[in-house]
């Protein structure tokens, strides 16, 4: 498993947009995929989760990988929110 | 003609909200209001055709919403429509389906039921955040859970209302705007919802003018009433009289008018008949405006309002935080400038800070408050220099009134870039300083504060209201905020005279700038530069082309020896009408 926390750095934060971006990215692939914060866990191949998240500017995730492709789903999930989802 | 203030101040019948997509209209309103939906909660016992149901409902749903997002493909630009994508994939959304599927199982009651207990978790979640976009976004949602009932009830969507309406709700989802949209609707107005709700931004998309946030527009207003929505100001004039009507009229045929044409200005220098040019830059409240600025041809931003920063991040940011702003702004602007006004906090923007005063414009406001909070300042400070690497950054410094404050501010910034230096940290040496001149201390020793930066801009609404001694939102003296006093004309001209004596450029970023009728004043009285808000550049820009700098120089000259108001506003208006120029005032 792998776990990392990554920091929302886009000013719009997690909205529609990139919540839909991450959905299609994760569903690629088989592992699982979570993001957490502030006790709330949610499955990161669900919309309906990611979108409630509420992820303002500034605020940190845990995202955690468990499975078989974990390294290749995380590596291409952490990049997109290093690159502040494409916006900055 | 009367100007939309006095129009304003005298309607009893207006309902104030926000101006959300521009424009005027004027017709029948038509009410939508969402019927409610009936919840069976009773038990079932079939559960394979209760799930069967559920699939059907599903399909019938992603069909719906994914002509409702081929329209807004075709109508809008493909980044706004991805609104609906996320709606498609919540039918499609694993852990939502599967937790659906489980509980009728288990409980084996109606799907309705289970959908509606189901979303509604999310929705509440959402409700909770203190984020204004994520009640939006709660709403967004609501949209989808009701289609699944309804389809599950097999209820038939009603959505067709009569053609050129102008639509009044409580709220509107994306996708009732957009099917709404089809049926040629002119207009809407909501109690709900911000600048950044979604209906509010596919409005702007689709050119269709709105207010939103009209608190209780649908109580006040019944089918079939005639209103006027004016998206420009955001207001909504609720059965209006025949001068209303003639007067709104009349606008919105002068905006249809001024109009034409205006696109090919985008790509031009604003330059007069005989060939002066004037920058004409852009003003910025908040960071996501900058896609506007870019398409209307501004050469520049002139006034970037950091203290909307704080509303948009809800406290102060941290250094970090804003060199990512202030750099993605420059980079998206670059190779022009963007000039990055210090936090403006004070007087009417009373924020963060919990401490009261008798007369708030006279008090801790501007600069004042920017050098009593050091920590604040060096912040914006650092952040500013870090961001400024493309070398195309300047900074201004809000409300300044003595000489005082710009040393000390200068000794500031001396003291952020010898820390950047110690920490390794690259910044633009040469960053431009600059001030604004808004309190008439400054205007009188303009040379004398010239000589100490780099720039000058003059913000008219505070200078005026400074000059003046007028509070322009109190109703008892409004009157005597005058753009046209020859107090504010011989005002300009002199610091505009005396930077120039400093070889110091002057600009002009207050609503002044904006009011198509100045311009030839202002342009004649020798600014270098007129920053105002993104809309307004290209309507500024075909009116400097049609008038000779020369004959623009006259007038200003002749304006400073007028007495009166009255007297300036008239040989402006004559200018207008011996140039044949074709304006508008207070349009935008």
């Amino acid at each position: 498993m792998i776990e990392v926390t990554v920091k929302i750095i886009n000013q719009a934060g997690l909205h529609t947009r990139p919540a839909a971006t991450i959905v299609k990215l994760a569903s690629k692939y088989q592992c699982d995929f979570f993001i957490s914060r502030d006790g709330l866990n949610i499955n990161g191949k669900s919309i309906i989760g990611v979108m409630t998240m509420a992820a303002a500017m500034g605020s940190e995730l845990t995202l955690s990988f468990d499975g078989p492709d974990e390294k290749a789903a995380s590596q291409e999930i952490i990049d997109y929110f290093n690159r502040g989802f494409d916006e900055l | 003609m009367r100007s939309f203030k006095k129009i304003y101040k005298e309607a009893e019948n207006k309902i104030a909200g926000i101006a959300a997509a521009p424009g005027i209209v004027i017709g029948k309103t038509y009410l939508f209001t969402k019927e409610k939906l009936e919840i069976n909660d009773s038990p079932i016992t079939d559960i394979d055709e209760a799930k069967r149901n559920f699939e059907e409902a599903l399909k019938k749903s992603k069909k719906e919403l994914d002509k409702v997002f081929a329209i807004a493909k075709e109508k809008m630009e493909e980044t706004r429509a991805a609104i609906f994508e996320a709606q498609v994939m919540i039918l499609d959304d694993p852990v939502l389906l599967k937790n659906i599927e489980s509980r009728i199982e288990k409980e084996c009651k109606q799907p309705e039921y289970i959908v509606n207990d189901e979303i509604s978790k999310y929705q509440e979640l959402m409700k909770k955040s203190n984020e204004s976009y994520m009640k939006d976004r709660a709403n967004d949602i609501e949209d989808i859970k009701n289609r699944i009932i309804r389809n599950l009830q097999k209820k038939r969507w009603q959505s067709k209302i009569s053609e050129g309406m102008i639509v009044v709700s409580d709220t509107l989802t994306p996708a009732d705007t957009i099917l709404l949209s089809r049926s040629n609707v002119q207009g809407f107005v909501t109690d709900h919802g911000g600048l950044t709700s979604h209906a509010a931004i596919i409005s702007r998309s689709l050119n269709i003018p709105a207010v939103v946030g009209a608190h209780n527009a649908t109580t006040k207003i019944k089918e079939g009433d005639t209103i006027i929505v004016d998206g420009f100001h955001g207001y909504i004039l609720l059965n209006p009289s025949e001068e209303q009507i003639i007067f709104f009229k009349e606008k919105k045929q002068r905006h249809v008018d001024l109009q034409k044409g205006l696109e090919e200005y985008k790509e031009k220098k604003a330059l007069t008949k005989d060939g002066k040019e004037i920058k004409l830059l852009a003003n910025v409240d908040v960071s996501g405006e900058i896609d506007m600025v870019i398409t209307c041809g501004a050469k520049g931003i002139g006034l970037y309002r950091t203290e909307q920063i704080l509303d948009e991040v809800g406290e102060y940011p941290s250094e970090d935080e804003q060199v990512r702003i202030y750099s993605n702004l420059s980079s998206r602007i670059y190779p022009e400038p963007l000039t990055i006004r210090a936090y403006d906090i004070g007087g009417d923007k009373f924020r963060f800070l919990d401490f009261q005063e008798p007369n708030p414009f006279l008090g801790m406001r501007g600069i004042r408050l920017l050098l009593n909070n050091p920590v604040l300042f060096k912040t914006q400070i650092r952040a500013v220099l870090r961001a400024s690497q493309n070398k195309n950054i300047m900074f201004m410094l809000p409300m300044v009134s003595t000489i005082n404050e710009i040393h000390q501010s200068k000794g500031i910034i001396e003291q952020c870039k010898k820390e950047l230096r110690s920490e390794k940290m690259e910044y633009d040496k040469n960053l431009k300083l600059g001030i604004m001149v808004e309190v008439p201390s400054a205007a009188v020793m303009a040379r004398e504060f010239a000589r100490e930066v780099d720039f000058l801009s003059i913000g008219s609404n505070d200078l005026i209201q400074y000059m003046m001694a007028v509070d322009r939102g109190n109703d008892l003296v409004s009157d005597l905020y005058q753009e046209f006093s020859p107090v504010v004309v011989r005002t300009i001209s002199h610091i505009v005279a005396e930077a120039k004596k400093e070889h110091k450029p002057v600009s002009l970023c207050g609503e002044m700038a904006a009011d198509t009728l100045a311009l030839p004043l202002l342009l004649g009285l020798g600014l270098d530069s007129l920053s105002m808000s993104p809309a307004t550049i290209l309507y500024a820009k075909r009116i400097i082309s049609s008038i000779e700098f020369k004959k623009a120089k006259d007038l200003a000259e002749e304006c400073l020896s007028y007495t009166h108001e009255v007297e300036i506003v008239d040989r402006v208006e004559r200018f207008f009408k011996d140039n044949s120029i074709f304006r508008t005032r207070n349009i935008l």
